[in-house]
């Protein structure tokens, strides 16, 4: 498998996002788009690592509340329960794929597993299941297409898997992550060639500034 | 956007690109000096779970529940639960530290490091009954232990980042813990936290880079 692709990401998570992931506090969906760039970018998987010692200083940091006279014994008894099982482990690459582990693990699969639907303009989305505070899909652009011109009432992260996009303030290649906010309205253009497939998520529905789109949102939750 | 502050702030000589960033030869001497030099729990806290992880030693399990489970019930409390709720999860988090000692790699975490990452995943679990998503494990190569001297740099790192965190100004302090506590949502956790980060994550970056180098 390769890895050389991690050097040329450009476009990172922030560290609002970094630390809400450390922290536990993001949406299930967001929790997603950060694991699936952090499993392709050293840079971030290392500012992960920072920010999960920000985390240890804190907690150890704050005192200490005693623990029940029994605790020790009911803990060495969770321990030595057959019917007690730890969380499961960080998930292993098996084979090479297109999306990273934790992606194929909510989507079932790889790329060629996704069930598209069309939403009209030649793009398709996936929706992926995620609890209700944010919503995440896959997206796929063919080359040349435009996303219709949308502005957020909420932040929207967008990451790149295959191909590229670019907009009014950037270009975005496999791996990148932008990260838009309220203020910012853009049209992503999938850039000529390979179809851009993207991972998006977004913690308030996507507004667009034209009708027709618009009731495309309704009808297709876009 | 990249935050890199440039010095800690109990130490204004110390830059983000740290001194070991030198010759193999410095690399080498400093960690050797850590090492003689440290006598404090990190050490002992290192001992304690190989000796968990390779004789199932419930002694030494003993000595870091005593130390931890406090702290990790006080955290849980502060952190909006009920004292029931952290008296159970901190369980959790102490069996789960047995079960998963295998897995520690401490040059990686520090033992701190890695007691909160366990409770923050086993408390939203418990909670949200949700599986938080992990980023995918990269394949360290053919069972490469962490060398003694990194795990010993970086635990000595967190240490001297826990102690520029507890100088922070209090105002600052407080909203950091705020978003540990999941008192902030990401949308109103500050972009510019005025942490001094950057000295852990140079080190686990040149480690990283390593690793491709050798898989290439």
């Amino acid at each position: 498998m390769k890895y050389d692709m991690t050097q040329n990401i450009r476009h990172h998570l922030t560290d609002g996002l970094l630390m809400g992931y450390s922290a536990g506090t993001l949406p299930e969906a967001f929790n997603l788009v950060v694991a699936t760039h952090i499993s392709l970018c050293d840079e971030c998987r290392a500012r992960m690592h920072e920010f999960d010692a920000v985390g240890g200083a804190i907690m150890i940091d704050q005192g200490e509340a005693p623990v029940g006279e029994g605790a020790f014994a009911a803990t060495m008894a969770l321990i030595n329960d057959a019917a007690w099982s730890a969380p499961s482990e960080m998930p292993k690459r098996n084979a090479p794929a297109v999306f990273p582990e934790p992606l194929r693990d909510y989507v079932g699969g790889d790329l060629d597993d996704v069930k598209w639907r069309r939403i009209g303009g030649g793009v398709s989305q996936a929706v992926i299941k995620t609890s209700r505070d944010a919503t995440v899909r896959l997206l796929k652009i063919p080359g040349g297409t435009a996303v219709p011109d949308h502005g957020h009432r909420g932040t929207e992260l967008t990451l790149v898997l295959q191909g590229a996009f670019e907009d009014e303030t950037d270009s975005f290649g496999k791996g990148d992550i932008e990260v838009a906010n309220e203020e910012m309205v853009h049209q992503p253009v999938a850039k000529p060639g390979t179809d851009c497939i993207c991972l998006a998520a977004t913690d308030a529905p996507l507004r667009f500034s034209s009708l027709i789109p618009r009731v495309a949102q309704t009808l297709f939750r876009l | 956007m990249q935050v890199v502050t440039d010095t800690y702030t109990n130490s204004g000589a110390r830059r983000a690109v740290p001194s070991y960033v030198g010759t193999e030869q410095e690399e080498r001497a400093r960690s050797q000096r850590v090492i003689v030099n440290d006598t404090s729990k990190r050490s002992e806290w290192l001992a304690e779970i190989a000796a968990i992880r390779d004789e199932q030693d419930s002694a030494a399990f003993a000595r870091l529940f005593h130390h931890f489970a406090p702290r990790v019930k006080a955290f849980l409390m502060k952190s909006g639960s009920s004292p029931e709720f952290s008296e159970e999860c901190v369980q959790e988090v102490m069996a789960t530290l047995w079960r998963k000692a295998h897995m520690f790699d401490g040059s990686k975490a520090s033992v701190s490091t890695w007691i909160f990452t366990i409770a923050r995943n086993r408390k939203i679990d418990m909670i949200r009954k949700q599986r938080r998503p992990e980023p995918e494990e990269l394949p360290w190569g053919p069972t490469e232990e962490p060398s003694a001297a990194d795990t010993m740099a970086l635990a000595e790192e967190t240490d001297q980042l826990a102690a520029a965190i507890a100088k922070l100004p209090d105002k600052q302090r407080t909203l950091i813990e705020r978003a540990y506590f999941g008192d902030l949502s990401h949308s109103e956790i500050a972009e510019e936290t005025g942490l001094p980060l950057g000295t852990i994550k140079s080190r686990i970056r040149l480690a990283l880079d390593r690793l491709r180098h050798s898989m290439t």
